[in-house]
């Protein structure tokens, strides 16, 4: 009985495997049929006795449950959007470009998940269970702003009747609980924000894990360079001749580059050289983004200036001349950025990260400068601020003592002044809100290559030279630029999310179109690079970037929800000194009181301290451990390296040894009879011989540690191989061997191999 | 189950498990008049290395000779659909590392003689570079290439070798 149902086992197992040998077709639906039908001709006679019924149930319900789950995994793989763009994109650009789509998608779903929640928790009740458009203050726009609030150059700045919308922070009812199911939109509020930081976080170092894991062993860069440019050189997606033809030819400059390489390991001079225009390059770069920084710096600061001034003198362009500078340098620098770097002469991939890395740098200066300027400016709203809030209270004081004075009662009502007419503090945090927004539309790339595309294919006909040969011929794909206006983007979101809601379903909206513009222009735009190489690794190292970025933009925002207080008439935190105080609210007036005993004793800090402590410990261990294991690699790496010059040392000792010995015994007098020197019987392999040009192949000899035994018929009969066996056998007879032997030295005691 | 066409038997959808009809589709379109649309008897018919080769998947890439010869069972490159299937399954990304690498092994071994020696390995780079390299550096590469990989020293590439080096390949799922 337990026979039987380890046999069976055995078949399934055997079933569940089927698709990972290497058989052919035939044999693997003649295995499975056999074994699908001892399955059940035996499963049934299993369930004999008690439980008969159960057992067959809880079979068919365990097939059931596999055919399931085959469906759905075919569904999912069915419903990946854009697969089929990205693979033609991917067969005629290579995989570097097609990774960019995928890092693109990727994003997209990150968004979709953010702007689900934001959505779900935090708009979706304002706007069903809150007080609806005109009916408070905060909801409605000022009457002094009411006339242009329709105009749509307004709107475009997300001024007028979107400032006072949903979208923006300033919208929001502070009101504790609202509607039937008193869904407590401030405490909401506040976790969705944090949540969205912490949901990201999640998902980008699960992704970089994923993609750690997927990078194989880590075996060195150095150790199997040739074999590796050999064999996993070709990229088998290319599916269109030019970039076909592209990566042959870049497949074989690599190839030489490889030779060079190792012919020439012993120049010097060339060292040196190389470093001093590394050096020099680096400084010529870094001067440039700190003239970069310096001068974004000047622009804000002036345009704070414009802003003291009058608005209505200000041209066009000294409104907005910090976008306009902004712009500038995004499309100047990295092009400057590229040729600096022809200086330093790395391979691509590594030119590809530098260049990433420095565009990276000069983004990051653009973002915080423009970060402290939309600081002064939040101080100088919560200045005024203040005046307003003062004059505010002492106005309604003195309309509380009027109306007592004068109907002489204690019971005000609260002053009939129309929503539009009251006096509104300025709210900062609409204006963080407002100004992300600008920021994030002016984040476009994509209209240069297009421009370009269009002069050259259109300016050809009637130009001196051919511009499709020359300069400016068609651009090809910017890779670093738009994986880093991405990054940027998102960074751009994470801050404005939370002062913004509406910023994570503009962003949406925004990735949608961009994934299909793009699939388009780069189609028709670009050309293949010239120098074709493969993404691979880079995947983790954009994810790095993302990590670095979410991790900045985390911080303003945090810092403001911790230190500064809230605008008091706008946004579900108004009346509250700091934003956190919500959940200090919820915490005692809502959850049992034992729960707020535990936060308190929590948030001790005698708890606290050694947790950090412990934390710092375990990362020590952890890092300890990691180490070990490497080394461990090391010394296995090591071994094997060791065994393999053993084996090599030993067939190399034993020809010098056969050669010593017959010269031996070529020397000795009439000694045909004695012995050969004994070699070890050959393995009965099959050992297949070509004609070795080596000498040192000796088949008959020992071939240890490496037992083909697999159960792989590999060969299809091919008339064309000579398979033979080891020619040691036929020295049976002792004597006869040498007999018939002349021939060098080497290779002797094989009985002449046998040419093809 | 339901109304699909009746190109195949149900079991014999049940048995293949992949995206069987699609395959069956675009196999049926190299060569119409000789691909019959009933599957369900288990029709013996092949097709020509010829037809095969003329894939937009497989056109450009300098190997689809030897891949479509690997796949068939009589090593001409005539392929029957079980054939075909089972290659382009193998060509899939859902196909496991190990099983990849022994066909990989199978498409460079060029004179099908179980080891990957120097004639293979020539063959193999002038098909990369198109020929481009001179013989010296043809040379000099195979050479090397041996050296770093060849783990029992007897220069030429067992299975276990080019499978201990290619399975650190950090390009290799391609």
């Amino acid at each position: 009985m337990e026979a039987l149902k380890e046999q069976v086992e055995e078949k399934k197992k055997v079933i569940a495997t089927l698709r990972n040998q290497p058989w052919r077709m035939k044999r693997r639906l003649v295995v499975l049929k056999e074994a699908q039908e001892f399955v059940e001709r035996f499963e049934g006679a299993l369930g004999k006795g008690r439980g008969r019924k159960l057992y067959a149930f809880k079979v068919m319900m365990a097939k059931k449950l596999i055919k399931f789950k085959r469906d759905f995994e075919n569904f999912k793989t069915a419903c990946i959007p854009w697969e089929r763009k990205i693979k033609d994109v991917e067969s005629h650009f290579g995989s570097s470009v097609a990774s960019y789509f995928i890092f693109l998608r990727w994003m997209y779903g990150l968004n979709l998940v953010l702007f689900g929640l934001m959505f779900g928790l935090v708009m979706l009740p304002e706007i069903l269970m809150g007080l609806p458009y005109g009916s408070i203050p905060r909801k409605t726009v000022p009457r002094e702003e009411q006339p242009t609030a329709m105009d749509y150059s307004v709107l475009f700045e997300f001024g007028g009747y979107c400032k006072y919308s949903f979208l923006f922070y300033g919208y929001y009812d502070h009101e504790r609980t609202i509607g039937l199911l008193q869904f407590r939109l401030p405490l909401s509020y506040l976790l969705v924000g944090v949540g969205i930081f912490g949901y990201s976080l999640m998902v980008v170092i699960r992704t970089m894990a994923r993609n750690a894991n997927e990078g194989g062993d880590g075996a060195e860069e150095g150790d199997f360079t040739f074999s590796w440019k050999m064999f996993t050189s070709w990229d088998y997606l290319i599916g269109n001749p030019e970039t076909a033809d592209n990566k042959y030819a870049s497949i074989t400059t690599s190839f030489k580059e490889s030779i060079v390489d190792e012919q020439e390991n012993q120049k010097d001079e060339n060292i040196h050289l190389r470093r001093f225009l590394r050096v020099l390059a680096n400084f010529m770069i870094i001067s440039c983004l700190g003239g970069s920084g310096y001068l974004i710096y000047f622009v804000v600061k002036r345009s704070q200036e414009f802003a003291k001034s009058e608005n209505a003198n200000l041209s066009w362009f000294e409104k907005n001349e910090v976008e306009f500078v902004m712009s500038l340098l995004g499309l100047v620098c990295p092009p400057l950025f590229e040729t600096i770097a022809e200086l330093e002469d790395y391979h691509p991939r590594i030119a590809l990260k530098w260049q990433l890395g420095r565009i990276f740098a000069l983004f990051l200066g653009n973002l915080y400068t423009f970060l402290f300027a939309l600081f002064d400016e939040v101080n100088a709203k919560l200045e005024s601020e203040k005046s307003i809030k003062n004059s505010t209270e002492w106005i309604y004081n003195q309309y509380h003592a009027n109306y007592s004075s004068f109907f002489n009662t204690t019971d005000v009502p609260p002053p009939a002044v129309h929503p539009a007419d009251v006096i509104r503090g300025p709210c900062w945090e609409t204006a963080v809100g407002i100004v992300s927004n600008i920021q994030v539309t002016y984040l476009t790339i994509l209209i240069g290559d297009f421009v370009r595309a269009v002069t050259v294919r259109f300016l050809n006909y009637c130009w001196c030279w051919d511009l499709e040969a020359g300069f400016p011929s068609y651009g090809e794909f910017d890779i670093s630029g738009n994986v880093l206006g991405l990054i940027f983007n998102q960074g751009m979101i994470w801050m404005g999310a939370f002062y913004a809601p509406g910023l994570v379903g503009l962003n949406v909206l925004r990735l949608l179109t961009s994934m299909y513009y793009q699939c388009w222009a780069v189609m028709c735009c670009n050309v293949p690079h010239e120098r074709v190489f493969k993404a691979s690794r880079s995947n983790n190292f954009y994810m790095g970037l993302l990590l670095l970025v979410l991790f900045l933009s985390l911080l303003p925002v945090v810092y403001t929800i911790m230190t500064l207080s809230p605008s008091f008439d706008c946004g579900p935190f108004s009346g509250q000194e700091k934003m956190y105080d919500v959940v200090m609210e919820t915490i005692e007036q809502d959850l049992p009181a034992f729960i707020g005993n535990i936060f308190t004793y929590a948030t001790n800090p005698g708890l606290i301290m050694p947790a950090v402590l412990l934390m710092v410990l375990a990362l020590y261990y952890l890092n300890a451990l990691s180490k070990g294991y490497q080394q461990a690699n090391l010394d296995l790496k090591r071994k094997m390296q060791m065994a393999r010059d053993e084996e090599k040392n030993r067939r190399n000792n034993k020809d010098s040894t056969n050669q010593v010995m017959k010269d031996l015994e070529d020397l000795l007098p009439n000694k045909s009879l004695a012995p050969p020197p004994i070699e070890e019987e050959p393995p009965p392999d099959v050992v297949i011989e070509k004609g070795s040009k080596s000498p040192k192949t000796k088949p008959g000899a020992a071939r240890k540690g490496v037992n083909l035994q697999k159960d792989v018929s590999l060969a299809a009969p091919n008339p064309r191989a000579p398979v033979t066996r080891a020619p040691g056998p036929r020295r049976g007879p002792p004597g006869n061997a040498r007999g018939p032997q002349p021939g060098p030295g080497r290779g002797r005691g094989r009985g002449g191999p046998p040419r093809q | 189950m339901g109304n699909k066409q009746t190109i195949f038997t149900d079991e014999q959808l049940d048995a293949y498990q992949v995206r069987h009809l699609q395959l069956h589709g675009r196999y049926h379109e190299l060569a119409p008049h000789l691909v019959p649309m009933d599957y369900t008897k288990d029709p013996d018919c092949k097709l020509p290395l010829a037809l095969i080769v003329n894939m937009p998947e497989l056109k450009e890439n300098p190997f689809r000779n030897r891949i479509v010869e690997s796949f068939s069972e009589d090593g001409m490159g005539n392929l029957s659909f079980n054939e075909f299937v089972d290659m382009f399954s193998v060509l899939s990304e859902m196909a496991p590392r190990e099983l990849k690498a022994i066909y990989a092994f199978k498409i460079y071994d060029f004179n099908v003689d179980n080891y990957l020696c120097k004639e293979d390995l020539e063959k193999t780079l002038n098909k990369l570079t198109k020929e481009e390299l001179t013989p010296e550096e043809v040379e000099l590469v195979c050479q090397k290439a041996i050296e770093e990989a060849d783990l029992d020293g007897d220069n030429k590439l067992s299975f276990a070798d080019f499978e201990n080096m290619i399975t650190r390949a950090p390009d290799f799922l391609r």
